[in-house]
């Protein structure tokens, strides 16, 4: 409609964009912090009860009703909810007595670390399988692939997590077991980033880093394999759609050698949704993290919400259930916003 | 010869299923299953996946005949703990002296339980907001299609587990859990339909005659997008098993002393290392049970959905 507006038309059009992507942001954002300040409402546990023990007088009892605010109208405990969520204050974990948000903060990295090595493994062995199975349609390859999508969408991931660990830890002792490093390498180094793998290495610390690697091998296979079963799905589909376009014909007729074609030209412009296709597989680990952490005894985000989970510790798991959710829409929205800067055709 | 008649039976029969002027609407009907029924019986992965359902469901209904032992009931604690896989027991025995094969076969019921209400909770529930959304449209449409938005962007297994901490774990609270977090993208899908259904002539035509609008929403619209649904839900079975499952092994779905299979492999962690059987076998079901209704589902989008199949 505006598109023949020049170079202000072309600004302002992103400019809009960037202004939806702000509105539809904030929108989303406000219906997590809605929902989980419902879920909090409707726990059969009495918060006030948590706090004074059943033998506390009603008089006790009445006070810290008011101090918790639960004697508001539940329009104003949401708006307070509202404000403080907003500032990142979710209230202390019952279980650790810490702020929320700083444990948040403690365990986040971990499962940061261990998502994107899973999404780097799916990524690197994923889009070259896809690749291949598209350009060899129907070939063995294409099966292989085909049967690894199938399993990766029908095993229970925390199921597998378990047989790996009988496999290659306890049978084969290729790798070491649960945690993120032995106790013995644990005072090494200073935790910098919290990422064990970074703070190890720029300390020169090597012994630590190649124990925190057998680690964080198997969980990041794990987490690897879900991810290269969706992704390595999603290229074959792209791949094939682009390999019948002419401008693959075009190329194929100026002589150009078939590697060029596929991997220059072809792959190229199925990278495109790819992206799109990464992001969503990396928002999913985060979730997929749940069950491997717990299984892995990894201690991130994932294993903090299940062990807030099992105490009853509401405070903790709504607070990360909404950084979860909060990482998830990002990934989404910046994701759909690389999309549209990447493709001309979107514009 | 005797066999000939026979032969010319079928031959009959697929010439009336196949009739280019049915008699009835029956007839019609029956054509079209039979010819959706080639088309899918043509794939074999999709013939496995509809014979694993099958097999899942007529082991829920014959549990108490084929199952050799009580799910719940143990036996003596002292000499049957823990032994693998035998003739006796054919998946062996865990920690409360129970057969596993029994607990698995009794936990096909809790599976296929879970899987058939989520999908009847679910399923309404995502029809009725898609349909009403696209048919009506204006704020209507958006604000439903913003509610919908915010569902889907959490990441399900994490939404499923604050309701069910909110809840209170069991199967019933997970089964809601899971309901809730199900139902978006089937109303994404029925308001896509209704959007193409809504501006089509028989609907003007309908409302030319004077029906509602709920009627022309409950009466017409409705009904055209359940295939495409259909295809969805089947697809998503595996993903709701999944999900159930995660719930159960983190404790928060069936509780003791229900065979739930997520719940059984939890058990087994314990035993992992020197008694691998306790948390193989159970996962070993959920992983067959899933891959047959992601098998099923591919093929019942090939015949149902050829646009959507890659």
């Amino acid at each position: 409609m505006n598109g023949g507006g020049g170079h202000g038309g072309a600004l302002r059009s992103f400019l809009k964009k960037v202004a939806q992507f702000v509105v539809v942001l904030m929108t989303t954002l406000f219906g997590l912090v809605a929902v989980t300040f419902f879920i909090g409402r409707v726990v059969p546990i009495d918060p006030v009860l948590a706090i004074v023990g059943d033998r506390a007088s009603p008089q006790v009892y009445e006070r810290v009703r008011q101090e918790l605010g639960l004697d508001l109208p539940l329009v104003q405990q949401f708006w307070i909810y509202l404000k403080k969520a907003a500032t990142g204050d979710f209230g202390n974990s019952v279980l650790t007595t810490n702020p929320v948000m700083t444990d948040i903060a403690n365990t986040f990295p971990a499962t940061l670390e261990l998502a994107t090595l899973g999404t780097l493994i799916g990524v690197i062995i994923g889009v070259p399988l896809g690749v291949l199975a598209a350009v060899k349609r129907g070939s063995l390859i294409d099966q292989f692939v085909r049967v690894l999508g199938l399993a990766g969408y029908s095993i229970p991931i925390f199921w597998l997590g378990l047989m790996g660990l009988l496999l290659f830890y306890a049978k084969l002792g290729w790798v070491a077991g649960p945690g993120r490093i032995d106790v013995t390498y644990s005072y090494l180094y200073t935790p910098v980033t919290n990422i064990v793998l970074l703070d190890t290495a720029m300390q020169g610390q090597w012994d630590a880093f190649w124990d925190a690697v057998s680690h964080i091998i198997l969980p990041a296979c794990l987490l690897g394999y879900f991810s290269l079963a969706y992704i390595s799905r999603m290229t074959r589909s792209f791949m094939l759609n682009e390999l019948a376009q002419e401008y693959v014909i075009a190329a194929r007729v100026k002589g150009l050698s078939e590697m060029r074609v596929i991997w220059r030209h072809a792959l190229r412009n199925a990278a495109v949704p790819l992206i799109t296709v990464i992001a969503l597989s990396y928002a999913n680990l985060l979730e997929g993290s749940v069950l491997t952490e717990t299984v892995f005894a990894w201690p991130g985000l994932g294993q903090y919400i299940t062990n807030s989970l099992q105490n009853a510790d509401m405070n903790a798991v709504l607070g990360g259930t909404l950084v979860i959710g909060a990482a998830f829409v990002l990934l989404n929205l910046v994701s759909d916003l690389l999309y549209r800067l990447l493709d001309p055709r979107t514009r | 010869m005797a066999g000939a008649p026979l032969a010319e039976q079928p031959a009959g029969l697929r010439a009336w299923l196949l009739s280019a002027e049915p008699h009835s609407r029956w007839q019609a009907r029956l054509g079209r299953f039979y010819l959706g029924w080639r088309a899918f019986s043509r794939n074999p992965l999709a013939v496995v996946g509809l014979g694993i359902v099958i097999l899942l469901i007529v082991v829920a209904v014959f549990a108490d005949f084929i199952a050799p032992y009580s799910p719940v009931a143990g036996g003596d604690l002292r000499t049957q703990r823990l032994l693998p896989p035998s003739a006796t027991y054919w998946f062996g025995t865990d920690d409360q002296a129970r057969d596993i094969f029994s607990r698995v076969v009794y936990g096909s019921r809790i599976t296929l339980f879970v899987v058939v209400l989520v999908a009847l909770i679910a399923t309404p529930i995502g029809l009725l907001v898609g349909t009403i959304s696209g048919y009506l449209g204006g704020w209507v449409d958006t604000v439903l299609m913003r509610v919908t938005d915010i569902f889907l962007a959490f990441p399900r297994l994490i939404l499923a587990l604050a309701f069910v901490a909110a809840l209170g774990p069991g199967i019933e609270n997970a089964i809601i859990a899971i309901a809730i977090t199900s139902w978006p993208p089937y109303a994404r899908i029925a308001r896509a339909e209704t959007l193409m259904i809504r501006n089509s002539d028989f609907i003007a035509a309908v409302k030319l005659q004077g029906a509602s609008t709920p009627r022309i929403i409950l009466g017409h619209v409705v009904p055209l997008c359940l295939s495409s649904l259909i295809v969805r839900v089947t697809l998503d079975m595996a993903g709701i098993i999944l999900t159930a499952a995660g719930l159960g092994f983190l404790g928060l779905g069936a509780q003791p002393p229900m065979p739930e299979w997520g719940a059984m492999v939890a058990t087994g962690r314990n035993y992992l290392i020197d008694q691998w059987w306790v948390a193989a076998m159970p996962g070993l079901a959920i992983f067959v049970v899933s891959l047959g209704f992601n098998l099923l589902g591919d093929g019942l989008r090939d015949v149902l959905d050829p646009k959507a199949a890659k």
